[in-house]
């Protein structure tokens, strides 16, 4: 099982595949050890020697250049050595299986794997089949899982919120095709959060989406009512028309985080999004640049989550 | 060639019969069950005390692979690889490469078939050419060149008049139609039942009004041109209901399931095992429930195999990337025993919905043991254990649920038309566990 995956036999983190299953202690360690490394760059010199020899590969399949470069980034400052793959599903269908691929590369001698997949599961097919000494780390799998964003995201509402035990969330949009979405129900169920929302209309949500231990709303005023965080979803550009929604402008009319539904939340209460955003589609402008948004907050704290996640990483693995 | 089964327990599911009596074969035929023929002298005898001695089996969906996708299987290895698992007939549907929609493809594959050891091979014509469900396939040749039935496998039908249309014209030759129902639409893209375990994993998901809505269509028009059809591989408590209802009222249709969905669900699909990515999708435990209560009370006529032989490569992906099915000719059997020790049900009726009543909706003379009948048989030790294994299965598909599993009730001979087409060794007698 997934659990038994991702951790090695005394219990520390072995992989990172998704945060369903991961014991609130682990959670939490990798949120302290993020914040131990955010003073990191606001040094001179963003660079510790931790990671010093490790060689780590950023294998994507799906293209995605942000994330790509926030783990680059966070790997840099681990001082460890970073190389970039973007294999298109083109070169696979050329014959090379995900296991060849994966073999190959781990005959180079890599400690770490970065990995991203539009396959739900892909990540944990490698973790399965790859040599002893090498972590995967999940960097997004179709729907399934992006267990680093919803790190951040947790560390993020730490920082500003405190502690989960008292905290009401609402996840907003496209849940259903949202592997951000499922990262953070599982992290702040896992974390103590009495009250996570989901709202989206039911062509965005999952069936059994309850069985996640969420409370859906259908309806954003209700929704948000009183919360203390809104963690906003990007809306892909293929579902803005189509048979899940008629357009973008009905989507935002009804779904769209705008200052008016805003001032339904808690009045100090924060707005966050994975990006990239898509103004005036599921955030107003003046909601992603005003004072209740940490969205920018996000993309600092990724850093160090990210180099949390892999100096956690790379010590178990050198004591396995 | 004159052979004698000694001691072993005959198990007829279509009679009933549950004794351990002898069983006396020659010419191909069964010629005394208890009592032996006048002038009855065995060139063989086979110790059967300990077996079960029961018919031959007969398996509703077994995939040769052959023509065209040799790479997963073969003719000769799936055919072995039946009589291993006990099976003595079996249908094959037509979705091979090319399709069988000719009768070139029927002849041919009957004719190899016909000269290599183990099962008959009644093929299921293309209901459709190229199985693209736009223009009828020569059903009344093909059904001359061997074909007992016609579908379209897994590829869909997405025309509604052509549907009607090829139930009338198989209609005319009395001709029958298996169809698995699933609406194209709905299951879009779809790899897993829309359930608790779709949600968590994020996979993309075939509701079960895939399987009803097609399901209803098929049964009005069935009420519409009264043809022969018989549903494939059900999957769902809804379904099962509507073709409970659908029997009521005096429907000329049978409808089978996949062995491995009366035992498993979705959350055996919860760690992304490709081995649990089928088609139809492990629906959830309510609806597996439903199957095992559809088959006590003879809603669902047959258990087949379902067997889909695939080769590592297209198994070793991504849960939604692999290539669905699972390998069945071998586990058709203890699957079916387990699930008869599970509900508590006598031999005499679990090995019925693999024997006698899926002859029945081929309209095979197979499926029986007693005197005059074709000699098909099937002994078994009831109490063997074994270990799934990629090493212990004959067919060249090792992609099973069930691999690291032990499995109760092993074939250790298996007779047909009255040759010895299968033998375990070394030879039983010795002490197994």
């Amino acid at each position: 099982m997934a659990t038994n995956l991702q951790l090695t036999e005394d219990g520390r983190l072995r992989h990172l595949l998704t945060l369903e299953g991961l014991p609130r202690r682990i959670l939490t360690q990798i949120l302290d050890t993020a914040a131990s490394f955010v003073p990191v760059a606001e040094r001179d010199v963003k660079k510790v020697p931790l990671l010093r020899g490790k060689a780590i590969f950023n294998i994507f399949f799906e293209n995605s250049t942000r994330t790509r470069t926030t783990f680059e980034i966070a790997a840099k400052r681990l001082s460890a050595d970073i190389v970039n793959l973007n294999i298109n599903a083109s070169s696979l269908s050329k014959g090379e299986t995900l296991l060849d691929t994966v073999a190959n590369l781990s005959a180079m001698q890599a400690d770490m794997f970065i990995v991203r997949h539009a396959a739900a599961g892909a990540a944990h097919l490698i973790a399965r089949n790859v040599a002893p000494h090498i972590s995967v780390i999940n960097a997004g799998d179709g729907r399934c899982a992006h267990p680093t964003q919803g790190l951040l995201d947790m560390y993020t509402l730490r920082h500003y919120k405190g502690e989960f035990h008292n905290l009401r969330v609402a996840i907003v949009g496209d849940i259903l095709h949202s592997r951000v979405a499922r990262s953070q129900i599982h992290a702040l169920t896992t974390l103590g959060c009495p009250e996570v929302r989901v709202v989206a209309p039911k062509t965005l949500l999952p069936r059994d989406v309850e069985s996640l231990g969420v409370h859906v709303h259908h309806n954003m005023e209700d929704g948000i009512r009183d919360v203390d965080a809104v963690l906003m979803l990007r809306l892909q550009n293929e579902r803005m028309r189509g048979s899940r929604l008629p357009s973008a402008g009905e989507f935002f009319k009804h779904w769209g985080l705008t200052p008016a539904k805003l001032k339904l939340a808690r009045p100090d209460a924060i707005v966050m999004h994975p990006g990239p955003m898509n103004r005036g589609v599921e955030i107003d402008s003046e909601v992603a640049d005003g004072v209740q948004s940490v969205i920018l907050s996000q993309v600092t704290f990724g850093i160090a989550v990210r180099m949390a996640v892999m100096s956690l990483l790379a010590g178990s693995g050198a004591q396995a | 060639m004159k052979i004698q089964i000694r001691g072993g327990r005959v198990i007829d599911p279509a009679s009933g019969l549950d004794a351990v009596q002898d069983i006396y074969v020659a010419a191909g035929h069964i010629v005394g069950v208890g009592a032996a023929p006048a002038d009855f002298h065995a060139n063989q005898v086979i110790d059967a005390s300990g077996l079960v001695v029961c018919p031959g089996l007969v398996d509703l969906a077994v995939r040769l692979r052959e023509p065209g996708l040799e790479y997963m299987a073969t003719l000769e290895s799936e055919m072995h690889a039946c009589a291993v698992g006990g099976i003595t007939s079996l249908a094959c549907p037509p979705d091979t490469s090319p399709p069988l929609d000719e009768p070139g493809l029927v002849e041919m594959l009957k004719f190899r078939a016909k000269h290599m050891p183990g099962p008959r091979v009644y093929p299921i014509g293309a209901l459709t050419r190229q199985l693209k469900g736009e223009r009828l396939t020569e059903m009344a040749e093909l059904n001359e060149a061997g074909c007992v039935a016609f579908s379209q496998a897994d590829a869909p039908l997405v025309d509604t008049q052509v549907l009607l249309r090829a139930m009338e014209y198989a209609k005319t030759f009395e001709l029958p139609i298996w169809l698995r129902p699933q609406d194209p639409h709905l299951a879009r893209e779809g790899v897993a039942h829309d359930g608790v375990v779709a949600a968590r994993l994020g996979l993309p998901a075939i509701p079960v009004p895939a399987e009803t809505v097609a399901l209803a269509t098929i049964l009005l028009l069935v009420r519409e041109t009264g043809a022969r059809v018989h549903l494939a591989r059900l999957s769902s408590r809804a379904g099962i209901e509507m073709v409970r209802r659908a029997k009521h009222d005096g429907l000329p249709i049978t409808c089978d399931v996949g062995a491995h969905y009366i035992h498993l669900s979705e959350m055996d699909t919860a760690d992304f095992n490709a081995h649990c990515h089928l088609v139809p999708p492990l629906r959830s435990q309510r609806d597996r429930d439903a199957i095992r209560q559809g088959l006590a009370d003879g809603t669902i006529d047959a258990i087949c195999s379902d067997h889909a032989p695939v080769d590592d490569d297209a198994k070793e992906k991504p849960f939604q990337e692999a290539e669905p099915g699972a390998t069945g000719v071998e586990l058709l059997l203890p699957l079916t025993l387990k699930w008869a020790a599970e509900a508590g049900l006598p031999l005499t009726r679990a090995l019925g919905y693999i024997s006698h009543r899926p002859a029945g909706i081929l309209g095979i003379e197979a499926g029986r043991v007693a005197a005059g009948q074709p000699a098909d048989l099937c002994l078994f030790d009831p109490d063997a254990h074994w270990l799934v294994s990629a090493a212990s299965l004959a067919s060249l598909g090792k992609n099973s649920p069930y691999l690291g599993f032990e499995m109760r009730g092993r074939v250790q001979y298996t007779l047909i038309d009255g040759h010895l087409d299968f033998r375990r060794e070394p030879p039983r007698g010795h002490h197994h566990h």
